[in-house]
């Protein structure tokens, strides 16, 4: 109670937003630190193009359980999202842009994903093997 | 025309669904208009500006910027958020019973929550951005005339904007003495899941490489990619693959809300208790 009390006297002075605000600091330090201690270093890259709305290739092939990287090039005039949930991968590519997918350690199986703004010809799969 | 109306509205569906609750959220409070006015403006404006940078962006932090660009208006939101709700409680309930016994809305603005304009502008600016990208990429592409791309993308704003309204007309038929305490909790659950959605963007963009590994998958039931799914998505940080950083930073969120308001009530109770 003392310190439900103390707490309540701090807000009344200082508002509460500086209590928000140093958890959000923390997890963004966290992941800068994370980030510095060169996380990226063992990850292999796969070239992607994307061109008349069609992943090539459709179906990527990865090593399983390390980090990989997927380096899409967007041939097209048209933005694309690269989406896929099993992924968690939710990426813009503005047209004739280019973007990098960083996938997570894969355990082995097949992962699909899609272009969201022209689903119906750009479907493609991650495999992990 | 068609293609340009579903992808402008499935971007617009996330962005009305939150303008509607902050519209709610807001009542009462002086000067919620302006606020909400000016931070769907700040969106539209921050969207096109961003849809023009997109690939200077993308190309920052060795191609994640699009992830710490995210990352970061999502916490910001969440941050205003928090703040918000936790203004309410320790205002809310005299609002509350103002508007019970005066019939209509009051005006209790000591200080007015600034918060949720940010959080208006967030939401318009990042699902505004993705929308001027895919239409601008329509138009230069010519696959479709500019003339009819534009009617489907006001189109589709247009239907964005009736979810807000709809969500927003919902929301007033609760009676004022339980409007907040709704509100509060609905609030509480967009910014657990915009907690949820900025740590899978700094786990996307290599920043964070712990609890990667989807808990459970309950995509067969209701797919992310459904409308229930993306309406979900948005309302309460529904994900069908969700990890444990993710689940964390979820209910860290709910439970850190909780708690600061809990507090701001009581520092009110006190208060009331003094005078």
């Amino acid at each position: 109670m003392q310190t439900g009390r103390l707490a309540a006297r701090a807000i009344r002075y200082v508002g509460v937003f500086p209590l928000v605000r140093p958890p959000l600091l923390a997890v963004l330090f966290v992941a800068l630190a994370v980030h510095a201690q060169g996380a990226h270093a063992e990850e292999t890259s796969v070239a992607v193009v994307i061109e008349n709305h069609v992943f090539t290739p459709s179906e990527i092939h990865v090593k399983a359980n390390q980090p990989n990287i997927l380096a899409i090039e967007n041939r097209d005039a048209t933005a694309e999202e690269f989406d896929s949930s099993a992924l968690k991968a939710e990426k813009m590519i503005a047209g004739k842009g280019r973007a990098v997918v960083r996938l997570r350690p894969l355990p082995p199986g097949r992962y699909a994903f899609d272009g969201e703004y022209h689903e119906d010809t750009a479907k493609g799969v991650v495999v992990a093997e | 025309m068609l293609a340009a109306l579903i992808i402008v509205f499935r971007e617009m569906i996330e962005a009305g669904l939150i303008v509607g609750i902050v519209l709610a959220a807001a009542r009462g409070v002086a000067g919620r208009g302006r606020m909400v006015a000016g931070g769907v403006a700040a969106g539209v404006l921050g969207a096109c500006l961003l849809a023009v940078f997109a690939g200077r962006i993308a190309g920052l932090f060795e191609g994640s910027g699009q992830e710490v660009f995210q990352a970061a208006v999502l916490l910001a939101a969440v941050a205003m958020l928090a703040w918000h709700n936790t203004w309410m409680a320790s205002h809310g309930r005299e609002m509350a019973r103002q508007m019970r016994a005066l019939g209509r809305s009051v005006t209790v603005g000591d200080r007015p929550p600034a918060a949720l304009a940010v959080v208006v502008a967030v939401a318009v600016l990042r699902e505004g951005a993705e929308a001027v990208l895919f239409l601008y990429g329509v138009v230069v592409s010519s696959g479709d005339n500019a003339a009819s791309v534009a009617v489907g993308g006001a189109l589709g704003v247009a239907a964005g904007g009736a979810v807000a309204a709809t969500m927003y007309l919902g929301l007033l038929a609760i009676p004022a003495g339980k409007l907040f305490s709704t509100t509060a909790w609905l609030i509480t659950l967009l910014a657990a899941g915009m907690a949820a959605q900025a740590v899978a963007f700094l786990q996307q963009g290599g920043f964070v490489q712990v609890w990667q590994t989807p808990l459970w998958d309950t995509s067969g039931a209701l797919s992310q990619n459904s409308l229930v799914g993306r309406m979900a998505h948005t309302l309460v940080g529904y994900t069908d693959q969700p990890n444990g950083l993710q689940a964390l930073a979820w209910l860290a969120t709910v439970a850190g809300i909780w708690m600061l308001s809990r507090v701001a009530r009581r520092s009110v109770q006190l208060r009331s208790a003094a005078a």
